[in-house]
């Protein structure tokens, strides 16, 4: 079959071949020359790329990470009280910018999936020129941007993600990670867990269904089996299921005394909810009080959940109602600035977007594989969780970890979780190569 | 019909040549004026040929068939996996991913149509969605071993890639990057990839509208009973529109995963299903160029349109006093960023309400204003109903 069997006119032909050569000829116009890396500012700003989960499951989070960022963004630019910089241990920041040039900054929206994730932190490196890309509130989404960056050549600044894969198995030469993970969380919550519930329990595991909540769900199992806790069921829900019933039902009749939350921000709330609505929590199981235990705790979860938080231990990054010097400089100038306290999730995204500023400053370069270097295995303080090293083997930040428990009377809506112990450093230290976290860092990458 | 070549719906071949080559230098422009709205750089660009294919690929079922699938966002998965498979198996060049995401999407096609087709209406709506929700569901939890669930399947420096192998070109320590022999389908060259395998597409589609296979579909959209009475079996026909349309589907989610070597369930959701029902219907179902024209309207708004912040948005209204200033950010602020979507719902009801043909609907009535103006009477209608 002929395709076109009649009235190809050489006029017509003429206009398509014009055409046709104008679009081959376009690639040309964005042949750009030689930088030296990727995005390199030559004006007198530099744009960083906020993206962050604005509509989904951890939206609240990722609401609260944008607030930090541009607070962050003021004091870098020398706005605002200078939170953390005036308490921060590296005097780099001279509050003029970044190597004297304005902070600016673009946001997208993360939607909590991989794909929109990447497309959106795609539009940030091609369209809008930024040199680093920071946020995320998933583990999933900030394993695929942090890949992402890396094969562009672009920094990435971890946000709220507490997988152990993050800085394990999936961790990335260009990627660095402030936020605690899942291992440091059970080495934490281990000794305290078993002053309170003893040495001899039965715990049933709800675990969302992604990497976060597989590593969680490992750390967390491995820590408790070595106080000689028995694990009755790993059971895996879909993330934003919404609904948890069908989950929390068999739970009663499984003959576990403990039901570990390995749950996030709405998925959270909702199967917290629903375990105490279900009676869980004054039942009485194996001759002691069941228990439900929530290994990574958020003030935002805590609000969400309400009354049903009280008595409940987990482990947090950061808690605004620390009294260190740093901490308290933050909450204040945070508070002046959106008159509540920030969430973890505020503080890891500020303390993040400070430590790359203050990197490239000392680095003298926004290039990533200088600016990397100057990262790793700088140790500082002054930003709320105590000494601080970030660790040059796996990119991994290295602090204090507070274990937490739901407040019995709260004074606020705010203060709703007590500081029960802030772990020392040493005690969620671990070996960079252990079979959990066993991975390769690469080789940076600079772009261009 | 060899003296006048016009087909039965009255557009001559030669003003299809035209509109095609129109097509592909408006496609292959791209990267020039769709700087001038903000869009000009590659992975948008990308989006919008592959998501244009993807509506294309859609329309030839519900634009010529009228049989409306909300699951087709199924095949676009399935697609995806089915390529990564590819890289991480035989090698990082992209022809064959793209083959096997059509043959494996086909397959599919094959077992969903064969069932669902035997309804028709809003029984063949529910029942494609039911099998894509299932598939959706099967890559989030059962297969997780095949899909790697919600983190999603990606490519490592440690795969196999056999082709690789034999020519022994196998890199095990950086992650692989997908190429067409060599010519890495990252940025300008992914979507120049992209644009050429979507203006074949867009050929094939235009063909199909134009052969007496196309005039099938069209007849049994506007009356399949008469069809059946008049002693046709219309069911090998809408399979046939099925399995191709699910191909298109696929070849998409191949090309997804060819810019960027990564497949997640949630690309097989319901909500992504919707999505390319209202490209085709923003568009104008039933034409050729209005599910292209739509998928980018709503591909545009998705990474434009949310992008927009509170800063953007001061620097927009400094024109203004501060108050107003203030308060026009205040307003405008609920319809970007993440009230995108917001945005996207209006632009739809108007376009709905008011020009129920969609954007080709818009355009013909331009069109038409011009030509009562100039007293012409023309008979260009390439664009019109396909």
């Amino acid at each position: 079959m002929t395709v076109f069997d009649k009235g190809v006119s050489r006029r017509s032909l003429m206009k398509g071949g014009v055409a046709l050569t104008a679009g081959l000829a376009a690639p040309h116009f964005f042949t750009k020359s030689a930088y030296a890396y990727l995005n390199e500012p030559t004006g007198g700003t530099v744009t960083l790329g906020f993206n962050v989960p604005q509509t989904g499951a951890y939206a609240d989070e990722g609401a609260d990470e944008l607030r930090a960022y541009q607070l962050a963004v003021k004091h870098i630019n020398g706005e605002g009280d200078g939170g953390m910089l005036n308490t921060f241990s590296s005097k780099a920041l001279k509050g003029n910018g970044i190597l004297g040039k304005k902070v600016e900054y673009v946001t997208g929206d993360t939607q909590t999936k991989s794909d929109a994730a990447r497309a959106s932190a795609k539009r940030m490196i091609e369209k809008d020129g930024v040199v680093m890309v920071t946020g995320g509130s998933s583990s999933g989404v900030a394993i695929a941007v942090q890949s992402l960056c890396q094969e562009a050549g672009i920094i990435f600044m971890a946000g709220l993600t507490h997988s152990n894969d993050t800085t394990g198995k999936d961790r990335r030469a260009n990627g660095f990670r402030h936020f605690f993970n899942a291992y440091q969380s059970g080495a934490a919550l281990a000794p305290v867990l078993e002053a309170n519930y003893g040495k001899d329990r039965k715990a049933y595991h709800l675990t969302a269904d992604y990497t976060w909540g597989w590593t969680q769900e490992e750390s967390i199992a491995d820590a408790t089996e070595a106080l000689g806790w028995q694990t009755v069921e790993k059971v895996r829900t879909p993330l934003g299921a919404g609904d948890f019933s069908q989950y929390i039902t068999p739970v009663l009749n499984s003959g576990a005394d403990v039901l570990i939350l390995n749950h996030y921000g709405k998925d959270m709330v909702n199967s917290l909810t629903q375990a105490v609505q279900f009676g869980l929590r004054d039942k009485q199981v194996n001759g002691k009080d069941f228990a439900i235990v929530v290994p990574l705790y958020s003030r935002l979860m805590a609000q969400g959940a309400g009354e049903n938080v009280k008595g409940i231990f987990g482990s947090t990054n950061w808690h605004w109602s620390l009294s260190d010097a740093g901490s308290q400089a933050f909450v204040k100038s945070f508070g002046a600035e959106y008159g509540f306290p920030p969430s973890q999730a505020a503080h890891t995204c500020y303390v993040q977007a400070l430590l790359y500023a203050d990197a490239a400053e000392r680095a003298g370069t926004f290039a990533p594989c200088e600016l990397g270097k100057a990262l790793e295995g700088f140790e500082f303080d002054g930003m709320g969780n105590g000494p601080t090293l970030y660790r040059a083997e796996d990119h991994q930040c290295f602090k204090k970890v507070l274990v937490v428990k739901g407040k019995d009377n709260p004074s606020s809506q705010f203060d709703l979780l007590e500081v029960v112990q802030e772990v020392p450093r040493e005690q969620v230290t671990y070996d960079a190569n252990i079979p959990q976290f066993a991975g390769s860092l690469g080789s940076c990458n600079n772009g261009a | 019909m060899a003296a006048a070549p016009t087909s039965a719906f009255g557009t001559s071949r030669r003003s299809d040549l035209i509109f095609l080559v129109l097509f592909a230098a408006a496609v292959l422009t791209a990267p020039l004026w769709a700087s001038l709205i903000g869009a000009g750089y590659p992975d948008l660009l990308q989006k919008w040929a592959i998501y244009g294919l993807f509506a294309i690929g859609f329309n030839i079922l519900f634009g010529l068939t009228g049989y409306l699938s909300f699951g087709h966002a199924a095949f676009l998965g399935v697609g995806s996996y089915t390529a990564v498979w590819s890289f991480k198996l035989l090698g990082m060049n992209v022809l064959p991913a793209v083959f096997f995401a059509m043959i494996t999407a086909a397959v599919f096609a094959l077992a969903i149509g064969y069932i669902s087709l035997r309804r028709s209406g809003i029984y063949f709506s529910i029942l494609t969605l039911a099998f894509a929700q299932m598939s959706y569901n099967l890559a989030y939890s059962v297969l997780t071993p095949i899909t790697n669930g919600e983190t999603g399947l990606t490519v490592l420096p440690s795969d196999p890639r056999i082709l690789e192998q034999l020519a022994g070109v196998r890199d095990t320590v950086s992650t692989p990057t997908t190429s067409l022999f060599g010519l890495e389908m990252t940025g300008y060259p992914g979507f120049y990839f992209c644009a050429v395998v979507l203006i074949i597409g867009f050929f094939v589609a235009m063909k199909i509208a134009r052969s007496p296979f196309g005039t099938m579909l069209k007849a049994i959209k506007s009356n399949q009973t008469r069809m059946n009475y008049t002693g046709f079996n219309t069911r090998p026909y809408t399979l046939a529109a099925f399995i191709i349309s699910g191909m298109y589907a696929g070849l998409a989610g191949a090309l997804l995963a060819s810019t960027d070597p990564l497949a997640g369930a949630e690309r097989m959701q319901w909500t992504a299903s919707g999505e390319v029902v209202l490209m085709t219907i923003l568009g104008g179902a039933g034409t050729l160029l209005g599910p292209v024209l739509g998928a980018a309207v709503i591909k545009y708004f998705e990474n434009i349109f949310s992008a927009f912040n509170d800063q953007v948005l001061m620097e927009m209204f400094n024109w203004l006093p501060e108050t107003l200033q203030e308060a026009a950010v205040a307003v405008a602020g609920l319809f970007v960023g993440e009230g995108w979507h917001l945005t996207l719902g209006v632009v739809f009801m108007l376009i709905v309400i008011f020009l129920p043909g969609g954007i080709m609907e818009g355009i013909r009535r331009v069109q038409k204003l011009f030509r009562r103006s100039d007293g012409a009477s023309r008979t260009d209608t390439a664009s019109e109903s396909a």
